[in-house]
């Protein structure tokens, strides 16, 4: 498979701030890649070197075999870019900015209606984008980034100020557009955006990616424990002690954890199958909830500090 | 193609629905037009009518086309009594009343409107000039008068607050417009949004371009058709046509100032500030406000270092001063100079972004 990009060594400093410090990445055609990281970890910073927005310090991007930068034409009308912060011509209607967009791309404006479709944005179609909420306005962005039916597509932060019901909707949108083939690159803060939508994730912090490949690889990598609670009444807090003490093949270095909350006795541990069967050989499964480690415990692990977007 | 027709038509909307922009490129200006040229008197035509009281002989002593060249500037009526006539020139039927007594002039004029009352007394004051030299054999005894200088003299208020206010006009038409756009679009991450579609920086430039002279031409239109209706009575004297030209070339000059200033600012605030702190000085500097013939001599000397300066005298002498086409030609080319420099200018300071 050939990559669609690839990125060495890319370094961008602000005076003394290193704001991006060596990062190297292949993305594959048809890929949906994701760079995750809490704000100010260089994420913009490294889409806007690959854009070729801006001129890295040092190190080489290549989109599709070319390189981004200066301007290159032949390969700006095979990506689209939607922007962190969203441009739109002033006092136009969303409609209204789409042809205006398609235009710069030498197409005439037929699609203009079923892009606004796609986004959701069909009855907003006469609206001065001045006048279109956060959300809309993101939609809106993202729908310009597809005009020209580009081969990749970037996305910065798409669902930053989406209420849960919109970024729902976008997420379908992105599965759409990356199932037909486009290769997708995106932004986010949002762990469980990572985790629900890319084929591989780079976990990046302070400039640099500390961790990448699939999410599930990487939280399975992390041999996290696994927290099971169990509804009061299916079994006590000194019952539950006496049954792991009583199962074979405890880990001595991670030993299991049992805690009390209002609603339900929490067991944390590293060989949740026994555990399982015990619960169920006790009739103890009603009310039941299983959680595995996520890739908040992933950067907890990496960086030694809670994950805060 | 697309992209640059696609741009201009996103600018010329986006104007169209800007009520402030509109206001200070069209109603403002014309608000001055209309304010100065109608309470300066335009009212009446450019021909002050003057009474004669009897037979006034340096009249009747003046060449025929002497006497037709005066007539384009006053309209003789009469001989009526005196009592009549003053009654007349109360009433402010008549600009003035012209008596001779033996050798002297006596000219009845109303306080009441002293812009006629002056250029009456100016036109007797240079013809009588001209009689008495003529006596004392200095020149012969033929009168001439210079058009010329007639005609200066008689720019009623609307003859030179209109060009004065169109060149001020589209030059602040064409310097906001340019710098608004890119400051905007600078700050609203339109022009890096554009910077990564596959369109020429010459149609970005181009559409702008095109939408500023689009709309200095339909504010010379509105401008004109406006100062022209009765009520103001400007009078198109001289090769009229060459404005379009002059406007296009002090519009590619305005817009080169806008671009630099555009250039320069930060904000649509400092844009706005900074290409009013060149504008509106200039404007005074040049002209456009007040008569340079009103002004000291060293605000004269600055109009000639100043576009506007240019843009208005070159106006006036198409428009009012009934000077010839070829008299717009200097101007034009100093326009169309200090566009070329200042583009130069603003490609280099131009940045795709702010930070
Ligand atoms: N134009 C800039 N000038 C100076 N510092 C900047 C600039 N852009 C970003 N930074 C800094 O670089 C770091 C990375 O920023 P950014 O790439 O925007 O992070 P992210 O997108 O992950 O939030 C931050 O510390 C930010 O403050
Ligand atoms: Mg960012």
């Amino acid at each position: 498979m050939t990559p669609a990009i690839v990125v060495r060594d890319l370094v961008k400093r602000y005076g003394d701030l290193v704001a991006v410090n060596g990062v190297s990445f292949e993305v594959g055609d048809g890929e949906f890649f994701g760079i995750l990281g809490p704000n100010g970890a260089g994420k913009t910073t490294t889409l806007e070197m690959i854009e070729g927005l801006r001129e890295p310090d040092s190190g080489t991007v290549e989109i599709l075999g070319q390189s981004p930068y200066p301007r290159n034409s032949a390969l700006l009308s095979r990506i689209g870019v939607q922007l962190q912060a969203s441009a739109f011509f002033e006092r136009l209607t969303a409609r209204e900015q789409i042809s205006t967009f398609a235009a710069l791309y030498d197409l005439p404006s037929t699609r203009s209606d079923e892009l606004l479709e796609m986004v959701g944005l069909t009855d907003k179609a006469g609206t001065r984008t001045e006048k279109l909420s956060g959300g809309q306005a993101q939609r809106l962005a993202i729908a310009c980034a597809l005009i020209q039916d580009p081969q990749v597509v970037f996305l910065d932060e798409p669902s930053a100020a989406l209420d849960p019901q919109a970024r729902r909707n976008l997420w379908e949108v992105l599965r759409e557009i990356n199932s037909r083939g486009k290769t997708v690159v995106l932004t986010t803060h949002y762990m469980d955006e990572a985790e629900n939508l890319c084929d591989r994730v780079a976990i990046m912090d302070a400039g640099e990616i500390l961790r990448l490949g699939p999410p599930a690889e990487l939280v399975r990598g992390l041999d996290a424990p696994v927290r099971i609670s169990v509804e009061h009444g299916m079994l006590s807090e000194p019952a539950a002690r006496q049954m792991l003490a009583d199962l074979p093949g405890a880990d001595v270095d991670r030993p299991d954890t049992v805690e009390e909350d209002i609603s339900s006795i929490i067991i944390t541990t590293t060989r949740p199958s026994p555990v399982l069967s015990e619960l169920a050989a006790r009739d103890a499964l009603a009310g039941l909830q299983v959680r595995g480690a996520t890739l908040e415990d992933v950067f907890l692990d990496l960086t030694g500090r809670e994950y805060r977007a | 193609m697309r992209a640059f027709s696609a741009l201009s038509v996103a600018i010329f909307k986006g104007l169209l629905r800007d009520r402030e922009t509109l206001f200070f490129t069209l109603v403002f200006p014309l608000f001055f037009i209309i304010l100065f040229g109608s309470i300066f008197g335009g009212s009446s035509p450019s021909a002050q009518k003057v009474v004669r009281v009897g037979d006034v002989a340096i009249l009747d002593a003046l060449p025929a086309d002497a006497m037709a060249e005066l007539g384009k500037i006053i309209e003789f009526q009469g001989p009526e009594p005196l009592e009549q006539a003053l009654d007349e020139v109360r009433s402010g039927d008549v600009a003035a009343a012209v008596e001779q007594v033996g050798d002297r002039i006596v000219l009845h004029v109303s306080a009441a409107d002293q812009v006629k009352a002056a250029t009456v007394t100016g036109v007797f004051n240079g013809l009588v000039n001209e009689s008495n030299l003529a006596v004392a054999g200095v020149v012969t005894a033929k009168f001439s008068l210079d058009t010329a200088q007639v005609e200066d003299e008689s720019l009623t208020a609307v003859q030179w607050v209109a060009p004065g206010m169109i060149g001020y006009g589209i030059a602040i038409g064409a310097t906001f417009g340019a710098a608004m756009t890119l400051v905007t679009w600078r700050e609203k991450k339109v022009l890096r949004r554009l910077r990564l579609a596959p369109v020429p920086t010459s149609s970005i430039v181009g559409s702008r371009v095109m939408v500023s002279l689009g709309v200095a031409l339909v504010q010379l239109v509105i401008f004109i058709g406006v100062a022209m209706l009765p009520f103001l009575g400007l009078q198109l004297r001289g090769a009229w046509y060459m404005a379009i030209p002059l406007v296009i070339c002090g519009t590619l000059a305005f817009l080169s100032i806008g671009l630099v200033v555009g250039a320069v600012a930060k904000t649509a605030e400092g844009a706005s500030a900074l290409a009013n702190l060149i504008t509106l000085p200039m404007a005074f500097l040049s002209g456009a406000f007040i008569p340079l013939d009103a002004a000291p001599s060293w605000i004269g000397a600055t109009a000639k270092v100043l576009p506007m300066g240019h843009l208005v005298s070159g106006l006036q002498d198409v428009l009012v001063r009934g000077q010839s086409a070829s008299s717009a030609l200097v101007p034009m080319a100093i326009l169309l100079g200090f566009a070329v420099v200042l583009v130069g200018i603003a490609t280099r300071l131009f940045r795709w972004d702010n930070t």
